[in-house]
């Protein structure tokens, strides 16, 4: 761990995959611009790889005052062991207060490891971040301008604001789409930090044999009609009917987390806390009761519209419009109707 | 071979209650279970046993817990496990996953020999992923994580397919080294009635923090860098406008409503 250091920048972990920036460091910087602000501090992104000029450029161009690269061919390819180590210096070397990561594949493999290594805090699949003080009753101390760390905890409908008082950095893993995409500048000028790093072969210990990338296959977050399906679906036959309807409104399927856990939809469909968060012009939940973790992944749709056989599902809290019933009667008459609805239209 | 799962004991229903001074889970009178991912580790560690050599290979649970915590235990053994350790002490109490990976990646060293260590990819309960790659870190392993397949073992090599967001990618893995796994690596078999009997006669071995010679400060809520300083039920506020749609009459009617709604505001 690193001393408390006020004056300490909030870095973004920039990941790339084969020399592009993936989403997330983009919608994060967004956030690190907002929280650098409060606390009058840089944002910085941390890039590793190869050939990384243009990515730092961007960076800089998404909010980054300052982008430490680390261009080294050993650094090409995420490696859990050689990325820690590179972190793990520069953190040491320049302190900063907040690091945030984005909760990928790779984002949650690395901040663990950086975490356990640098003997600091760190909070999963953080639905929001905020500045705000804490006041340790305990040891009656106050610490001033701390990251809240806020994500929906334990199961429960509850949201837990976690904070990391003195063991820092104070880190965070955030899903993609949680964030919003920070703005491109292409006027914004910024530093870059070349930072050379020698990588040993035994920071190498896994060898990459092949690797298939099939492009992402499904985008929630492009879409703008969702509906989307939890476990009161039934089965994957009546999933089909959903998958019905998103059609006839343009749309695209999704599922709850208990939804892909019963195996209706796969897990490239979930949304919610752990799954991909929304916003559409419109989703349609059907059976889906509405636990925290999925409302915090879709609940700044700009309509949503809830069909539940439970008057009381928490569902219906977040719904501009609800629909108590059957889904297996509902959800046919729907289809019917907007198909009626739509040749109306189309004879005008 | 040596091969350990760390395990996690976790409840079985969502609704979990919450002490609103600590900040920390209520257990009690809650039914426990082995948190299903964990599963997954279970049975892909019994099918490398399986590969090997009859008597070449060991596997062995351990889990982090008050006393209970040995069900757990038990469960993975009536499965086909060897032996199990459980790690319980007072002190343990409150850990947040830096703290909890520090307290099996102690054990883990004190077992000894170990040739690799498979974790669920993440605990239903708590639901971060991070303990399976903080264990590695704590014992300077390799990690494989999000692994869907394992291809095989070789010359200390283990061969595993990797989860990518839109794809996977093969590789190879310096043993000794610690995998995370997703669901598709296995399908965990159900517990033999053999099992079960040989698990419950079983002899643990129960660790606390002297046997691990770890010092407090490390340790359980003292020894986690993170607090959590607030819960709260979010308000939600939004008004529902509500059709009741039961019968054929009423449904017609909520579809009909439902179209004018998005008509109105030009979602079709």
């Amino acid at each position: 761990m690193i001393e408390v250091n006020k004056n300490g920048e909030v870095w973004v972990f920039a990941e790339q995959q084969a020399g592009k920036l993936t989403d997330v460091p983009l919608e994060l910087l967004s956030k690190a611009r907002e929280l650098a602000d409060i606390l009058g501090v840089k944002v910085a992104g941390v890039l590793l790889g190869e050939g990384l000029d243009e990515l730092a450029q961007k960076l800089i161009h998404h909010g980054a005052d300052k982008v430490y690269s680390v261009d080294n061919a050993k650094l090409s390819h995420y490696q859990t062991a050689s990325y820690t180590k590179v972190i793990c210096d520069l953190i040491k070397e320049y302190k900063p207060q907040i690091c945030l990561f984005g909760a990928s594949h790779v984002g949650r493999d690395l901040a663990p490891t950086v975490a356990s290594k640098m003997k600091c805090g760190l909070t999963a699949d953080c639905t929001d971040l905020q500045i705000g003080t804490h006041e340790d009753k305990k040891e009656k101390t106050t610490h001033e301008n701390l990251m809240y760390q806020i994500r929906p905890a334990f199961g429960g409908n509850i949201i837990a604001t976690i904070v990391n008082p003195t063991r820092w950095p104070q880190m965070a893993t955030v899903r993609e789409g949680v964030m919003p995409m920070s703005e491109c500048d292409t006027k914004r000028t910024g530093e870059v930090i070349k930072i050379t790093e020698e990588i040993s072969d035994d920071l190498l210990p896994v060898t990459v044999n092949d690797m298939h990338r099939e492009g992402k296959t499904v985008d929630l977050k492009a879409a703008r009609v969702i509906v989307a399906g939890g476990a009161g679906v039934g089965s994957k036959e009546n999933f089909d009917k959903l998958k019905e309807l998103a059609h006839v409104l343009g749309g695209t399927i999704a599922g709850s987390r208990a939804a892909v856990d019963l195996g209706y939809v796969e897990s490239d469909y979930q949304v919610g806390q752990t799954g991909t968060t929304v916003r559409p012009a419109l989703y349609i939940a059907v059976g889906i009761s509405g636990a925290i973790q999925h409302i915090a992944g879709m609940q700044e749709s700009a309509k949503i519209i809830a069909i539940n056989n439970d008057p009381e599902a928490d569902i219906f809290s977040v719904a501009h419009y609800g629909i108590v019933g059957d889904m297996n009667e509902i959800v046919p008459m729907l289809i019917k109707s907007v198909h009626s609805g739509l040749n109306v239209k189309t004879t005008h | 071979m040596r091969i350990i799962v760390p395990i996690k004991q976790v409840p079985e229903t969502s609704a979990v209650r919450m002490d609103e001074k600590t900040g920390t889970m209520i257990r009690d009178g809650v039914e426990a279970i082995v948190n299903p991912l964990d599963l997954y580790a279970i049975e892909a560690a019994l099918l490398l046993k399986a590969s090997q050599p009859e008597g070449q290979c060991e596997v062995i649970a351990v889990s982090m817990g008050p006393p209970k915590a040995q069900s757990a235990i038990r469960e993975a053994m009536s499965m086909g496990f060897d032996s199990g350790v459980l790690l319980s002490d007072k002190k343990f109490a409150g850990a947040d996953t830096w703290a909890t990976s520090y307290v099996l990646a102690a054990a883990i060293k004190k077992l000894g020999d170990v040739d690799l260590i498979i974790c669920g990819e993440r605990a239903t309960d708590g639901d971060t992923g991070q303990v399976g790659p903080g264990i590695a870190a704590w014992l300077d392993l390799p990690v494989g994580s999000y692994v869907g397949k394992i291809d095989g073992l070789t010359d200390g090599r283990i061969n595993v397919q990797r989860l990518l967001e839109d794809g996977h990618e093969g590789l190879e893995v310096q043993l000794p080294a610690v995998l995370t796994v997703v669901k598709e690596v296995a399908d965990p078999r159900l517990p033999t009635l053999r099992g079960k009997q040989r698990a419950r006669k079983a002899e643990l071995t129960t660790w606390n923090a002297d046997d691990l010679n770890l010092p407090d400060e490390n340790l359980g809520l003292n020894g986690s860098p993170t607090r959590v300083v607030k819960i709260f039920r979010p308000s939600v506020t939004r008004e529902c406008e509500k059709l009741i749609a039961t019968d054929d009459q009423s449904i017609n009617t909520a579809a009909d409503r439902v179209l004018e709604f998005l008509q109105e505001r030009e979602l079709v």
